[in-house]
């Protein structure tokens, strides 16, 4: 009887077990989804290449080889939460994508975030920015890569403060994005001993920056931080320039600028901008052998740190879901934290509790037209920030997953 | 310093200014489609597209035929309002004896496709174009720093903007096209030539938008959404003005744009909202528009 009852429990314990086997990946494919703008202000910064990024992961990790059955959908959320929620309860409800990646803008970011945590999928986000998805909204299901606004904020802001940018006013989108941006900048500046005069929020996306701009102006406040990004950061620049800002000796700070901004801008117009960057196509070998190859899959456009991100979190992720046996959201998302990442773009590096990615950031200066000596040679690197100063502190994000 | 509601008087008038200089761009873009819809009763979607075209040509003009910004104000408009007539000669025309709607869908349709086109091409960040040389710098007001440039769209606008009312209020030609809306069998029975005056005055509503366009290239990034962040705007402009009045279309882009500016000083957030308040309340007061008749 007792040998029977034993070899019961033996049967049913291999009966789930070999349940367990067969669902490791679900339907036996690794679904990606790549959610960004496709066609609005940050199409350039993510969009398409952030595609073609992630098939150079699936093809650099040698998927197929693995007997791994991958597949990327890609979708365009247009900047709004309501559509980008549509599409990603879609995703993982009926089209059984795995895991979404990229997902700029970072009200559509936050609302992913929670859909995914609700549904056990995986959130690996490379172009929003707020720094809340490791801090108060951070959850276990989510990875955040590239950048986030308390690194431009620690970077750029701590920079400017300290060869004597002192007094800001800030130009903030009025978004989830823009607000994060000016709180981390603020609170980098008033700790460095600088101060804030004023601040206007502009709806977005904008189109004329002027009347803003104007206060800028009236405040006397030597630096104009721009809180916003893409065209709002471009349009807002081009315009500065226009009412004499930068030449009234205020000076510019564009929080978040990507290698797009500068190529749109011109180096006539950019010139002498400083920001902070966590990937240039220019920084070594392998980024740039990795460059060339995304340029020519891409009709000759150069990659931003979004597009590199993605790419470099594809690869984890898939790296991840191999040593894991498994594509459940949680677990790859726990396997990712645990495996220390290392990839040609970022090097080598890992992620924390919170989900976030550490890696070093680049303090960048945009050259002199003189300077530039081929196409999209943009950028000289100032200082580089180590990936333990890069980023926000694991104590004081208020992530409820860090045990303090 | 004297000031009012806690802003300073001279940033006041500063920010009157500004909004003044928007409201030329939607002066100079809700009369093209004013003139469209009140002579062909087309609503013309496609004038954001129009608009970014003219920018786009500019642009296209001084990097691959190294011509410069004065010509470009005289040339993209020639172009833009060639395709224009064109598109309405061979899709348009199709339409005028159905509703609205039609019209409406076709150029929206368009509109998307024109967008797609460029933005496949020249990808969403924009493309940079330079204040022509003559035109840089600006002058101190006192109470603020006017770019010379922006003075200049002030002055075009207000001229373009009065001299197509006055050719279409006040001319015989613009007496024709009036009557040719009202009745065009009995125009063409005194030997006039309709069909080829409508598609003329399409291809003239279409060059005013390429021409703001071309002005809107030095300030704005030259990008393919460049007016679909505009029409929305424009149309909620031309609905408060009264759909199809010329002189409507003028002064409430001006007046908009002026309170847009206020806005933007007093409650930034609520500047990109405020005119389509001011279009539901005209709506619910005065459903023609404010300089509207009901027909």
């Amino acid at each position: 009887m007792k040998f029977k009852l034993n070899s019961l429990c033996a049967a049913a314990v291999m009966a789930t077990a070999a349940a367990a086997a067969s669902a490791q990946v679900s339907d036996g494919v690794i679904k990606i989804g790549v959610m960004n703008d496709m066609s609005g202000l940050y199409a350039d910064v993510s969009g398409p290449g952030a595609v073609v990024a992630a098939k150079m992961a699936v093809e650099d990790f040698g998927a197929a080889a693995k007997g791994m059955k991958v597949e990327i959908v890609s979708a365009d959320h247009q900047n709004k939460p309501d559509v980008g929620s549509t599409l990603a309860r879609q995703w993982y409800d009926v089209d059984k994508v795995d895991a979404i990646f990229d997902v700029p803008t970072s009200s559509v970011a936050l609302a992913i975030n929670q859909i995914t945590k609700d549904k056990g999928k995986a959130f690996i986000n490379s172009g929003a920015a707020t720094s809340d998805l490791t801090g108060k909204a951070c959850s276990p299901n989510t990875v955040h890569w590239t950048y986030d606004t308390w690194m431009l904020a620690n970077g750029t802001g701590t920079a400017i403060v300290k060869t004597g940018g002192d007094t800001w006013f800030f130009l903030t989108a009025d978004y989830a994005f823009g607000h994060a941006l000016e709180r981390d900048t603020e609170s980098a500046v008033t700790k460095n001993g600088g101060k804030v005069l004023g601040k206007v929020r502009h709806p977005f996306p904008g189109q004329d920056f002027s009347s803003f701009l104007l206060q800028a102006q009236a405040s006397k406040a030597k630096v104009v931080a721009l809180a916003n990004a893409g065209g709002d950061t471009i349009n807002s620049i081009k315009q500065a320039a226009e009412f004499g800002i930068t030449k009234g000796g205020q000076n510019l700070a564009g929080m978040l600028m990507f290698i797009t901004d500068v190529h749109s801008l011109g180096l006539n117009t950019a010139q002498g901008l400083i920001f902070t960057t966590t990937f240039y196509w220019d920084l070594n070998d392998q980024t740039r052998a990795w460059s060339k190859r995304f340029t020519a899959a891409s009709g000759g456009k150069f990659p931003t740190m979004v597009q590199a991100g993605v790419y470099a979190s594809v690869l984890h992720y898939l790296k991840a879901v191999e040593a894991a046996k498994t594509d459940d959201g949680a677990k790859v998302v726990a396997k990712m934290k645990e495996l220390p990442t290392d990839d040609p773009l970022f090097g080598k590096g890992s992620i924390r509790a919170d989900g976030r990615k550490l890696h070093p950031a680049y303090l960048v200066e945009v050259k002199k037209p003189a300077e530039s000596k081929g196409p999209y040679d943009y950028l000289k690197v100032r200082a580089t920030i180590p990936a333990d100063q890069a980023f926000r502190p694991l104590d004081q994000g208020d992530c409820p997953l860090v045990k303090k | 310093m004297t000031e009012i509601f806690g802003i300073p008087t001279q940033a006041l008038f500063g920010q009157l200014l500004i909004g003044l200089i928007n409201g030329s761009f939607y002066a100079l873009l809700s009369l093209g489609l004013a003139v469209i819809f009140g002579l062909l009763n087309i609503i013309n979607f496609a004038h954001g597209a129009q608009y970014m075209m003219g920018a786009f040509v500019a642009y296209l003009l001084l990097n691959k035929l190294g011509i410069g910004y004065w010509w470009a104000l005289l040339l993209a408009p020639v172009i833009v309002g060639a395709s224009g007539v064109v598109i309405e000669r061979l899709m348009l025309s199709k339409l005028y004896k159905l509703d609205h709607l039609y019209g409406l869908l076709l150029t929206f349709g368009l509109a998307l496709i024109i967008q797609g086109l460029f933005r496949n091409e020249y990808g969403s960040s924009g493309q940079p174009y330079a204040i022509p040389q003559q035109l840089v710098g600006g002058q101190n007001l006192g109470f603020m720093f006017l770019p010379n440039y922006r003075g200049w769209i002030i002055a075009i606008s207000v001229v373009v903007c009065l001299a197509t009312w006055f050719v279409i209020e006040r001319t015989k030609l613009g007496s024709y096209l009036r009557a040719a809306t009202e009745n065009p069998q009995l125009v063409q029975a005194f030997g006039i030539n309709v069909p080829r005056m409508i598609t003329l005055t399409y291809g003239f509503g279409v060059a005013l938008a390429a021409l703001a366009g071309v002005m809107a290239a030095p300030v704005y990034q030259v990008s393919p959404q460049m007016g679909a962040d505009l029409i929305i705007v424009v149309f909620a402009v031309v609905v408060i003005g009264g759909m199809g009045s010329i002189m409507g279309a003028i002064v409430t882009g001006f007046g908009l744009g002026l309170i847009e500016g206020l806005t933007k000083v007093f409650y930034p957030e609520a500047s990109s909202t405020v005119i389509f308040v001011i279009m539901a309340i005209v709506l619910l007061l005065k459903p023609a528009g404010l300089f509207g008749t009901e027909k």
